[in-house]
């Protein structure tokens, strides 16, 4: 799993455009030696040091060493301590107003009487909706990139075009649903839309994972079922499919994950802020989790701030959940040749 | 046994009594359906790229972009409009500047780490819980930076306002140090073996072999980890709506209320505007100044991988 974002650094590509040598190491002592009857040191760049006078000076480089290590250590931990120091503070904010009425109850203009109940069905049906959408675009993507297209220019484009989507903001993948989706094609502030917003958001991530995972199948399986007489559909159905769809699975599970925590392209779709029903289609107006937490976040009284932590609480767990779902299915499912 | 010649003809097969034609022909009909599905990344691009210069020119025939560009003051809801973006990208830069400064040393220093001091075991438990950092979502710090991380800067500051820009800085700087981290880390490791232990042969302590030798030859891929991340801050929305404020302002200093040009966009498109108007248009240009601003860092964040990496035999 590797971080949001663009690319990950390809350590496999086969040649550069300028394979340039290795800088040279710092003289050592090996190199100092050699030159000592010579005279001056060639090493031109350095200041000149006269090369009998040999100071390895290895106290002060170990303390430099171990300094920078300690700096190295902390620099790690600062990113887990401010985690522990987020889920604790949300914990103790929150866990105070868990219960099962907060997770059925409609938002109300009482905190005390709020709940996530339809923010959870809006989640609920996204997350679905968005699942369907996405993951047969997703993975037919990458069929057809791996499998049918061969290494030819339009394929880099198509693959350098993705990269690219997977680093746009994900406001702008807003801007895009609520001008096509919301109001070209007269959707609305509707689940669907949003649903269609933010698969189009996952897509880049679901084809990238789904492209590692069918280039790890061997190209052995694929020739072997050639040989026996199968077409390219026939292989990949039977074949090169099932033993991919571990990695295709985990993939589009984190993808979707971070679906349902986005916000920013469900305000822009139109979520509604006060939402006193259960959505029952994919055209009702609807609200999701993140959307509530950040409509309660955005209130100055402090009780709403409490149900908004609690809100938290709950979008974590969904999150945790199914990240360590992906996590299980890729561990128990991955085979290696 | 009969048909032991040429099973794939007409005849029977073991693929019950389909034809080869028939095979070819659902051949080419999934060979389309799965351009289709390809073709979609391509209309994703071409429909966010439209959709942007298209309502855009609705809004840049009413104001010039040179006033668009050049414009200090944001304010196109008040009497006496005005419509220069500077500030909000001054916002932008701001929050992403100060979360730069967060993120960067401390995800390379990361990266350092778990590339090359750190035990197996370590690695094994670390790297999961950086990614945990990553995939909380950013309406949950957005709650932490308001109601935690604000009111400890008022201590430690007190002119500080209650929307303030250090406070969406930090948190966004937090959650980026994630990338900065694993993608450094990924070009360090795809520094080969031989090279770090030619360095220990020559007496190379370890600090000199990470900070002479590794950074170096992976130069490339944190270089490009960094823009990636910085690009990441400057789209981030959810932090800076709930933390930064909503005041547009033309300021370095981190600790007033500024607007992002993502906060503008959520927080506009939440209110009562119509479509077509003017003040609503600006939606699309700040959102075509975002997204131009974002592409261009992505795309030089792929040539510096791609064309100074040095590759090793």
């Amino acid at each position: 799993m590797t971080a949001d974002g663009g690319q990950k650094a390809p350590t496999k590509e086969p040649k550069a455009e300028r394979p340039a040598p290795p800088r040279p190491a710092p003289p050592g002592p090996a190199e100092r030696s050699a030159t000592r009857g010579g005279g001056t040191s060639t090493f031109s760049g350095s200041v000149q040091r006269d090369p009998t006078r040999f100071a390895p000076a290895l106290g002060r480089r170990h303390m430099f060493g171990t300094v920078f290590a300690v700096a190295c250590l902390l620099a790690t931990m600062v990113g887990i301590v401010v985690l522990m120091a987020l889920l604790y503070d949300i914990l103790v904010d929150g866990t105070a107003r868990l219960s099962l009425d907060f997770l059925r109850a409609y938002p109300s203009r009482m905190p005390g009487r709020a709940g996530i109940g339809p923010a959870l069905a809006g989640s609920a049906w996204t997350l679905f909706l968005t699942g369907v959408i996405a993951f047969p675009l997703g993975v037919g993507t990458a069929i057809w990139l791996e499998e049918y297209a061969g290494e030819s220019r339009f394929k880099r484009v198509v693959e350098t075009n993705i990269a690219n989507l997977a680093g746009v903001p994900s406001i702008v993948y807003g801007i895009l649903g609520l001008t096509l989706f919301v109001r070209v094609m007269g959707m609305g502030r509707s689940i669907l839309a949003a649903s269609m917003t933010l698969a189009l958001l996952s897509l880049p991530v679901i084809i990238i994972a789904s492209q590692e995972a069918i280039k790890a199948v061997p190209g052995t399986i694929r020739l072997g079922a050639y040989a026996l007489g199968a077409t390219k559909w026939e292989t990949i159905r039977h074949h090169v499919f099932p033993m991919s769809l571990p990695g295709i699975l985990t993939g589009t599970i984190l993808a979707l994950s971070r679906a349902i925590g986005e916000a920013a392209p469900v305000i822009l779709v139109g979520a509604l802020g006060f939402v006193a029903f259960i959505p029952k289609s994919p055209m009702d107006s609807y609200t999701v989790l993140p959307f509530q937490i950040y409509n309660w976040v955005s209130r100055p009284q402090a009780e709403f701030h409490e149900i908004a932590a609690a809100a938290s609480i709950v979008l974590l767990v969904l999150l945790l959940t199914m990240n360590a779902a992906a996590i299980w299915l890729r561990n128990r499912y991955t085979r290696r040749y | 046994m009969s048909d032991t010649e040429a099973s794939a003809g007409k005849r029977s097969t073991a693929w019950g009594q389909v034809s080869l034609e028939r095979r070819h022909a659902r051949e080419r009909r999934i060979g389309v359906l799965l351009i289709a599905a390809s073709a979609v990344s391509i209309l994703t691009t071409l429909g966010i790229v439209g959709v942007l210069l298209f309502e855009s020119a609705t809004f840049f025939a009413q104001v010039s972009p040179i006033r668009f560009l050049t414009g200090t003051r944001w304010a196109p809801l008040f009497q006496n409009q005005a419509f220069g973006v500077l500030p909000l990208l001054a916002g932008s830069l701001l929050v992403a500047g100060g979360a730069a400064l967060v993120a960067l040393p401390i995800g390379l220093l990361s990266a350092i780490y778990l590339s090359e001091y750190a035990h197996d075991r370590v690695r094994r438990i670390v790297k999961p819980v950086l990614e945990i950092l990553a995939g909380v979502p950013t309406v949950v710090y957005g709650y932490f930076a308001l109601l935690y991380v604000t009111p400890l800067l008022r201590r430690i500051w007190p002119g500080t306002e209650v929307f303030n820009a250090l406070s969406a800085s930090l948190v966004v700087g937090i959650m980026i140090i994630p990338m900065v981290s694993s993608l450094s880390e990924d070009a360090m490791s795809a520094v080969p073996r031989p090279l770090r232990e030619g360095a220990y042969a020559l007496g190379a302590t370890k600090f000199e072999v990470a900070t002479r030798t590794v950074v170096p030859a992976a130069l490339s891929g944190i270089i490009a980890s960094f823009i990636l991340a910085i690009s990441r801050a400057i789209g981030e929305t959810m932090i800076v709506t709930i933390a930064a404020g909503a005041s547009p302002q033309l300021t370095l200093n981190p600790l007033e209320s500024v607007q992002t040009m993502t906060a503008y966009i959520a927080q506009t498109s939440m209110g009562e505007l119509t479509h077509g108007s003017l003040e609503y248009q600006t939606i699309y240009a700040v959102g075509l100044t975002l997204f131009a601003i974002t592409l261009l860092m992505n795309i030089v964040s792929g040539i510096v991988l791609r064309r100074y990496r040095e590759v090793y035999e």
